[in-house]
């Protein structure tokens, strides 16, 4: 079962689009927290004492990266070429682009957060 | 050799201590909001004096170490922990730390609001005391201790810039729009406050004076700010009176009890009061408020108040001494 899906994840497309899912990610979000909170501004005049639909969106983009990384890892740990790697094979070029994934989805996780955070503690529009 | 370093640092040292101030100082503060930001800056400044020490000491233990020491993934963890989880979690926990200094303290409707508005090079400011008339002054700001104070700021003709630096932290002034500071100063006492925002010729000589007092003594302040200018006492300054209405003064100051209502220029009425003259470019004395009327774009390039040379230095005197006179 967990080897099917593993093949199943190897056997993945992988281009430089998947690579920029967790940074686009991240952009969304940020311009998300912007809209949200002037958005709010102007029609509330102040940020949601709950901010359900804000909590929701960011829990939502952080799944999303997160699910961009598992994918990233499960496939960056396909066995590679022997070294040299200078012939650009299709293994190689998995790993490589897979594991550039992996590493943006770790600052892309963090960066949303960094985000979020502001927006929770800053609860005033002046 | 010796004597040369010796020299060299008391020279350094001399610049550093000119540029400690008290009366102009983030690091010298009377309020609540900078006390925060000091206390911020010195956590701040310390942990990264912490970190570029260890990041050295690290380098140089590397450099020092023959080659193989660490295997692949002991490396990689290293890096893994004191490149991106370290510094991942010392950044989250300053951010934790620094974002409620931005979050402004509350302020209710039985507050002091003190409007000002940068003009150019000076500043017009309006006290608007809970359930009481507005009072209008300029170039000095008075605040009562322990009270929380809402500045709401903005720009009269184009951007200036409002920092009070032993108060708290600096906002822009913009034209059409008001932003809101709110301060709570702590010790009285005389401080001063600059335009922070590349206004014009004159933007170096656009301050002002910062007087924090004890509540009583501010609301009797203000309260004599509220009366009219008293009339002038001596024979000078009578004479003083008609040349300043004789020779349109009135045309751009306001000075309350009088026929001079003109709101282009600073609120003359108690300028006695003050200590300086022009956003803190002169002080306030009779030779150099004669100074200033005579060519006041001599004492402060750009100004927008013409040059007055044809009057002679009798007539401009009496002008002073009737201005020093309202208290
Ligand atoms: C065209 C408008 C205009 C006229 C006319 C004018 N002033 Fe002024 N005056 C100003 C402006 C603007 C300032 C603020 C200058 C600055 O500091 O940037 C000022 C500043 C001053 C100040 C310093 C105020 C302070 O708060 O420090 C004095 C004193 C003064 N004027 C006196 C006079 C006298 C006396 C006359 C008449 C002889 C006069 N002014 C005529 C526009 C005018
Ligand atoms: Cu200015």
């Amino acid at each position: 079962m967990k080897e099917r899906l593993t093949e199943r994840i190897r056997s993945l497309r992988v281009s430089l689009w998947t690579l920029i899912v967790p940074p686009s990610v991240w952009a969304a979000h940020f311009l998300f927290s912007y809209l949200w909170a002037a958005l709010n501004c102007a029609k509330v005049g102040q940020f949601a004492r709950f901010p359900t639909l804000f909590a929701v969106g960011t829990v939502l983009a952080l799944l999303v990266i997160l699910a961009a990384g598992a994918i990233a890892y499960v496939q960056q740990a396909t066995p590679g070429d022997e070294p040299p790697h200078e012939s650009g094979t299709r293994v190689d070029r998995l790993r490589f682009i897979a594991k550039s994934t992996l590493l943006l989805a770790g600052l892309s996780f963090v960066g949303v957060i960094f985000t979020a955070t502001p927006v929770v503690f800053l609860t005033d529009c002046r | 050799m010796h004597r040369i370093g010796r020299a060299r640092c008391a020279v350094i040292g001399a610049i550093l201590l000119a540029g400690c101030n008290r009366h102009q100082s983030a690091l010298a503060p009377f309020g609540v909001e900078a006390d925060q930001v000091r206390t911020l800056t010195i956590v701040l400044l310390i942990g990264a004096v912490i970190i570029a020490g260890g990041v050295a000491l690290l380098m140089q233990h590397a450099i020092r170490t023959p080659g193989g020491r660490l295997t692949l993934p002991q490396g990689m963890r290293l890096v893994l922990w004191l490149g991106a989880i370290g510094p991942t979690i010392l950044l989250f926990t300053l951010l934790a730390a620094s974002l409620p200094l931005m979050r402004p303290a509350p302020v209710g409707a039985a507050d002091l609001r003190i409007g000002v508005e940068g003009e150019q090079f000076w500043w017009r400011v309006t006290y608007r005391p809970p359930g009481q008339p507005p009072v209008v002054t300029a170039n000095e700001i008075r605040v009562p201790v322990g009270r929380t104070v809402e500045f709401k700021l903005s720009g009269g003709d184009i951007v200036h810039s409002f920092w009070i630096p032993g108060l708290a932290g600096k906002m822009d002034m913009i034209p059409g729009r008001t932003n809101t500071l709110v301060a709570r100063p702590e010790k009285p006492g005389r401080y001063r406050g600059v335009c922070t925002e590349f206004c014009g010729l004159s933007h170096a000589l656009m301050a002002f004076d910062v007087v924090a007092m004890e509540p009583a003594a501010f609301d009797a302040w203000l309260a004599g700010q509220r009366r009219p200018a008293p009339a002038p006492a001596t024979g000078p300054a009578r004479r003083g009176a008609q040349l300043f209405a004789a020779n349109g003064c009135t045309g751009c100051h306001a000075i309350a009890g009088t026929d001079a209502a003109s709101m282009i220029g600073p609120d003359l009425s108690h300028i006695g009061s003050r200590t300086a003259i022009g956003a803190g470019t002169l002080p306030m004395t009779r030779a150099a408020l004669t100074r200033f009327i005579r060519n006041a774009p001599g004492v402060k390039p750009g100004v927008r108040m013409p040059a007055y040379t044809h009057l002679s230095d009798a007539d401009a005197q009496a002008i002073a001494a009737y201005l020093e006179g309202l208290k």
